[in-house]
This record gives structure tokens, sequence and C-alpha cells, in this order.
């Protein structure tokens, strides 16, 4: 007999206000209002956060290793991409 | 300086802390709160490393590790009361089960995950809306301080427990079936969490805990909407009470969860690690 697995869950915890969601792994729930649940458990123990989002795992598109070549490679070398020249302003803050 | 500051107030002025006339009544009542996270705590720590999934394992050991926290603080006011120099550990594991005062509720074996989750719903009701007149009516600054902390994680507990029994209650007929099993099992336990006795009184009388026939209402109101929700039939007023761990007079289970809670203290006194 094959048990039923529940479906799987992404978590995205805001550690603190004005950070963005940082993926922080992954977890089992039937539905969202469990998951929200189940990462309060699992991921925020700590007092890790103040915000959590859980997304099923099955919406999640990636790119594909196989086309790490043309996505990313064209970049290389080309450092001028890079914003390094400017200075940030105090005011703003984290970025 | 920031830190001094928080120190000299993170102990607030109690007069009840050494009221003589009050020492008895005040030391049993917080051994009553200390005792029932302590051994629901036990109960539920059980569980670790055996939850049906993962995620609930994980969510069953962090209501244990809540409520052992709770005990610290209720036995750790308790010790000082009696001024004896008992600590909280020293009245964790070295009383033996008469000393206990305990609900009888708490000490029930964990049984299935439905006992489990019933039990704790029905108790995490009781625990919310006690806690909740604690922290905001209680003339102890020092109940009222402990009380407002545990609350806040006894609201998720609350919560928590809520959701499962209507989940599992709403769910398969297995599920349903076992749920409300423990339902019956479990209901005629729940009346001693209202029955006062002269410790009671005492406290009521001194404003610093409820009557506990007072929060019934509450109570009722809360675990009726979950079970309503959760399609269980809420049982007959139950005729029979099974009461009197608050007295110290328990099941054969206490004895048990001591055996192995106390076990290490008792042979190899005053270890630690």
């Amino acid at each position: 007999m094959s048990k039923k697995e529940w479906p799987l869950w992404e978590v995205f915890i805001r550690g603190q206000h004005g950070l963005n969601h940082r993926h922080v792994g992954s977890l089992h729930a039937p539905d969202a209002e469990m998951a929200i649940n189940h990462a309060r458990d699992v991921y925020t123990r700590r007092k890790e956060g103040v915000s959590i989002w859980v997304v099923p795992s099955k919406e999640i598109t990636a790119s594909s290793p196989s086309e790490k070549g043309p996505l990313f490679d064209p970049a290389e070398s080309k450092t001028y991409r890079h914003p390094t020249f400017f200075d940030i302003p105090e005011e703003v803050g984290k970025m | 300086m920031a830190a001094l500051e928080t120190a000299a107030t993170s102990v607030p002025e109690d007069s009840f802390v050494s009221d003589a006339s009050l020492r008895p009544a005040f030391f049993e009542w917080l051994c009553r709160m200390g005792d029932n996270a302590l051994i629901l705590g036990h109960r539920t720590s059980e569980w670790c490393g055996h939850g049906p999934v993962l995620e609930e394992d994980i969510a069953l050991a962090n209501t244990a590790l809540d409520l052992i926290g709770h005990t610290q603080m209720w036995l750790g006011l308790a010790g000082e009361v009696e001024g004896e120099g008992r600590d909280a550990d020293k009245l964790a594991y070295l009383r033996d089960a008469m000393k206990f005062r305990n609900l009888l509720l708490v000490e029930l074996p964990k049984g299935d995950m439905a006992v489990t989750m019933m039990r704790e719903f029905l108790f995490d009701a009781f625990h919310y809306h006690l806690l909740t007149w604690l922290a905001d009516n209680s003339k102890s600054p020092r109940v009222a301080e402990i009380a407002a902390k545990a609350l806040k994680e006894v609201s998720y507990h609350l919560d928590r427990a809520s959701d499962l029994v209507v989940r599992l209650g709403d769910g398969t007929e297995e599920s349903h079936r076992r749920m409300q099993d423990a339902l019956d099992l479990l209901w005629a336990y729940s009346g001693e969490m209202f029955v006062g006795d002269e410790v009671d009184a005492a406290m009521t009388q001194a404003g610093i805990a409820p009557d506990l026939e007072s929060l019934r209402g509450e109570w009722e109101t809360t675990v009726r909407d979950v079970l309503k929700e959760a399609t269980l039939a809420m049982p007959a007023e139950a005729g029979f009470v099974h009461k009197g761990g608050k007295q110290g007079r328990h099941t054969e289970h206490l004895g048990f969860i001591l055996a192995e809670m106390q076990f290490l203290q008792r042979a190899y006194p005053g270890a630690s690690w």
C-alpha cells in the first residue's frame, strides 16, 4: 500500500521589515493554511521572521540546467553591468 | 544601562509572594498551574520522533517545549512562595505522585492522534480562557506576568488544535470515528477543570485567580463552536466527573510518567549537563 503524501510547499520568510522574503526551505501540508502553520513551527521558532509566504512547489517554473550557458554566460566579463560606481545615499537604507 | 533597566523591571513587586497567611494556598495553586503544563508537556513530548508526519512531529515537540517553559515559570514562582529552597527542577523531579497537583485529564496516556489532539483542544480552550483572565485581572503582578507570556503560545496552541479537531472530525469516516471516540472518552475528565476547592476559593478571595465555575461558559462556547464545525456530537452533560488530580489523587498512569521523567535525577542526584 502506498502512502498518500501531502503536496509540497516552498516557504519564504521575511526576516525583518524592509527586507525581501527569502526562500528558507520546503515542507508538506494538505493546504495553504496548514502550510503556514507548519512553516511557523518548522522555520520560525527562533524569531526568524515577521512574515511568511507559502507557494505550492508545483506552481514554480524553474529554468533548465541545460540552458545555463545561453542564459547566463553572455554576462561573463561584463563588469560594467554591475552598478558598483554609484554611492548609495544612506537614507535609501537596505537595497 | 538598558540591560540594567530591564533587569530592574523584570521582577515586579508582588506582596502576595511573601504573604505568609496566603502561602499554603498560593503554593498549591501555583503547583497546579505548573503541574498541568509539566504533565501535558511530557505527554505531548512522547510524540517526538513518532509523529505521523515530520511537520506534525515538530509542531507537537514545539508545543511540548512551550509547556515545559510555562512549567519553569509557574514552579519557579511556587518555589519562591514556598520559601524552602526548592526551585522548579526540585519540584518537578523530586516530588512523588501524591504531591502532584495536575488535572487527571492531562495525565491520561497519549493514545492516538485523535486522543492527543482532542485532549489538547479541551485543555487549551480552558488554558486560554484562564490565562486571559489572569493576564488581564490577576491582582498578583507576578502571576499576571507569567500568564501574559504563556498566553501568546497558548493562543497558538488553541488555534492549531482547533484547526486539527475540525480537519480530523470533518475528515474521513475513520478520522471522524476516532475523534468522536476520543471526545467521548475525555469528556468525563473535562469537568475537573471547573471544580473549585478551598485552594481555589482562597485564590479567588485574594483576587489572584478567577472563580473556575465562571470560566465554564466561555469554555463551552469555544468548544461547542469548534465541535460543531468538526461535525462532532458534544456529549451530554457528564453525570460523573473524574476528579481528584488537583488534590493529589491520581490515576495509575501518573506514576509511569514520573518514573520516566524523574529517573535520572533520582538515580544521579544533582546531575546536570
